[in-house]
């Protein structure tokens, strides 16, 4: 199109035409400069700042702002807390992802199922917990966690049964996953039911004329088609898992083994609002941004021959 | 091209519009004087409206806030912006000196009455001076430590009310072993600031100024002491180890397994509100003593307010608060409205006078309190007390989850090298 030597009335015509897709784009390039690159650019620079206090600090002044250098980021993956809260997080997400996935995947086949009665109501039913939000989520599982307002504990106790009080202990970590996968299954169910029905029904036509069963048409037809689904829903739970922070942060006050820094945003969350050091919470914030976005380029890259190899 | 123009000329009348808003109240303005307040007692916004009635010149626009660390960072976060902040501030004690450190209230020694630090105790005006001549609040309410009991369990399990720490731990031992789904208490470690109040008791103060530096003092002999007397009776199982504030608590308030609570003035409103169907069982007593001969108690809890940095109406926001803290009228409203305990002990014997509805059965609450409140041993808070504070509920969870004495030994001294580092750190003078 550029090659073309233009005349003077088709430059016209092409300067408007190059105006054009700029004003469409602008709202969102302005929405985005000022919602997501400045707020991401002011933590770059308060992450190699730090405050400092003269004498008693009492007086007006007597604070001021310097620029720290790369300390805030040597603190931050020195200190034993933030280490200790990523290693907990893994742990989380090492049981979270596949479980919920795992799970999904089976809600959506049996939905996909030729035979499957109830199949509005059984799909509503489990993407219903999606549509509450995490904190409301969490404060009625705190609730059913807790021994005597627990009508969990009132049964097993008249069935002689003694349930482990789950917010005690490490087991807390498998008390705050339930709490996301109750959530989480029907979002990552949806995703991979949609991608399912999109399959033509011809090629399970095929395949049946061939004598498979349901089964083989599942792992052998179904699974493969929908890779990339899974694979996005993959991505997407690890994220979510890297930025754990509503449950935890609900259960907390119910619990002696929830930490102010649990995860690692947590500790994001203290440091900037307990302590007021913004300038180590920005550092912090800038070391889990990059962590999650190297990890789900990791993945891809190793996932993405085997899942979108075909198609170049 | 219609459409933008006219949406323009819409939004540039909106614009002047806020610009106009924006400007009413502001200096040279002829109209009343208006203060925004910031806090969160219950229902002082009755109060409020009782002010503006009286003063069409100064009219006062109450925000309900957060209460305590949300407040506190939400103001901070308004004096960081450069503005957003109130002009009058709900704050409490062991926050001002946080507040000052972050430049963001103002020194009122000026502009107050010269006869109001006499309606105080030396201990409330210590913590809004911090011991300088500065005085950077007016005291509101405060939050003298006491023990309640339910008196008919006591009674009917034969129990004594117990006036030593060494008659408690007894009294939580026989209770636990008549009947084992019962406590005396809980040891909690979601409320640091009643650890403090009860090491306050044993004669401890966290942090101390001396001459042009800090000191911190956490993990001294009288804390410790404090600290192992509750670890001891977690380990034993004599005493709960979940946190107050909880589902659970409450449950436990309301169907009498929890049967005491060391607690403040202020726990009236509490158990009334937790546990209804409990008005008339509970009894307050001094807390139990180290000492029998000097009886002492500590503070958890009570406001003072103060006037933010970002305020132009200094004088009208001093002779609001002398006015809201310290008029006879005005406190009566705090201890029946708002069921505060007010600061100022020369305004509030009328309206003291008269019990507190959920404590029928005990008449001489409030002598009982004023006795109490007049023993509250001195305390000096520090500029990172949100620091030791979160501390104490990380540090102490685990010990309070491991229920063992040696845990909570350790969980001190775990507290005071955080408290130090941060100090040290952010480069406060410490000695």
């Amino acid at each position: 199109m550029t090659a073309l030597a233009p005349t003077p009335a088709s430059r016209r015509r092409v300067r408007r035409g190059r105006a054009v897709p700029w004003l469409m784009l602008g709202p969102a390039i302005v929405l985005f400069a000022v919602f997501m690159a400045a707020p991401i650019a002011y933590t770059l620079v308060l992450s190699f700042q730090r405050s400092v206090v003269t004498g008693l600090g009492l007086g007006s002044g007597s604070r001021s702002t310097v620029f720290a250098g790369l300390d805030n980021y040597v603190a931050a993956l020195g200190d034993p807390d933030f280490l200790a809260s990523a290693g907990r997080v893994g742990l989380y997400g090492l049981v979270l992802v596949p479980t919920m996935l795992g799970l999904a995947l089976l809600f959506a086949l049996l939905l996909d199922s030729r035979r499957t009665r109830l199949r509005a109501f059984s799909r509503i039913t489990i993407f219903l917990p999606y549509a509450v939000p995490a904190v409301i989520s969490s404060l009625l599982w705190g609730f059913l966690y807790l021994p005597a307002v627990s009508p969990f504990y009132d049964v097993a106790d008249a069935l002689g049964i003694r349930l482990p009080e789950v917010l005690s202990g490490d087991i807390v970590i498998l008390a705050v996953a339930n709490i996301a996968l109750w959530g989480g299954v029907g979002f990552n169910m949806i995703i991979m039911y949609t991608s399912l029905r999109s399959i033509p029904s011809d090629i399970y036509e095929a395949a049946t004329l061939d004598g498979a069963s349901e089964t083989q048409i599942a792992l052998r037809i179904k699974i493969p088609i929908i890779l990339p689904s899974l694979i996005m829903t993959a991505i997407f739970s690890m994220i979510a898992t890297l930025q754990v922070f509503a449950e935890p942060t609900t259960l907390k006050p119910l619990s002696n083994s929830i930490s102010s820094v649990f995860t690692p945003l947590m500790k994001v969350y203290r440091d900037a609002f307990t302590r007021n050091d913004v300038y180590s919470a920005s550092a912090t914030s800038i070391v889990i941004a990059v962590v999650t976005f190297l990890l789900s380029f990791v993945f891809l890259r190793v996932v993405q021959r085997r899942a979108f190899g075909g198609e170049g | 091209m219609r459409t933008p123009f006219r949406v323009g000329v819409g939004a540039t009348i909106a614009a002047t519009a806020l610009v106009l808003a924006g400007c009413s109240g502001g200096p040279g303005d002829s109209g009343p004087v208006e203060l925004t307040y910031w806090g969160w007692a219950p229902n002082i916004e009755k109060v409020v409206d009782v002010w503006n009635a009286e003063h069409p010149d100064i009219q006062v626009t109450f925000v309900k806030t957060d209460a305590g660390d949300p407040a506190v960072t939400k103001l901070l976060t308004a004096i960081k912006a450069g503005n957003g902040a109130p002009d009058i501030m709900q704050a409490e004690y062991q926050k001002i000196p946080t507040l000052v450190a972050s430049d963001a209230v103002l020194d009122l020694a000026d502009t107050i009455d010269s006869g109001l630090e006499g309606k105080f105790s030396d201990g409330v005006w210590s913590a809004v001076t911090l011991g300088s001549d500065a005085v950077y609040a007016i005291p509101q309410d405060s939050g003298p430590m006491m023990f309640y009991y339910r008196e008919d369990i006591f009674d009917q399990l034969g129990l004594q009310v117990p006036t030593t720490w060494d008659e408690y731990a007894e009294v939580a031992r026989a209770l636990h072993a008549a009947d084992p789904s019962k406590y005396l208490g809980t040891f909690s470690s979601a409320d640091a600031g009643q650890f403090a109040g009860l090491t306050q008791q044993a004669g401890a103060s966290w942090w101390s100024i001396d001459g042009n530096s800090w000191g911190v003092d956490i993990d001294s002999a009288a804390a410790q002491k404090v600290a192992g007397f509750w670890g001891g009776l977690v380990e034993e199982g004599v005493i709960d180890n979940q946190p107050q504030y909880t589902p659970e608590w409450n449950a436990a308030l309301a169907d009498g397994s929890q049967v005491g609570w060391v607690s403040a003035v202020w726990a009236p409103g509490v158990l009334s509100g937790n546990a209804p169907e409990t008005a008339g069982k509970w009894r307050m007593a001094p807390l139990p003593q180290w000492d029998s001969s000097a009886p002492a108690t500590g503070n958890w809890g009570g406001s003072a307010t103060a006037v933010t940095s970002q305020s132009t109406h200094k004088a009208e926001a001093v002779e609001f608060m002398t006015w809201l803290n310290t008029d006879p009228e005005a406190v009566g409203q705090l201890v029946s409205v708002s069921g505060l305990y007010p600061a100022d002990v020369v305004d509030s014997a009328e309206a003291l006078s008269k019990p507190f509805d959920f404590f029928s059965n005990q008449p001489d609450f409030y002598e009982t309190a004023a006795e109490i409140a007049g023993t509250v041993s001195p305390f000096t808070y520090g500029p990172n007390v949100n620091v030791a504070y979160s501390a104490f509920n990380d540090e102490f969870g685990k010990a309070a989850e491991a229920k063992s004495k040696q845990a909570f030994i350790d969980a001190l001294a775990a507290m005071q090298k955080i408290t130090l580092d941060d100090l040290v750190t952010t480069g406060f003078a410490t000695k």
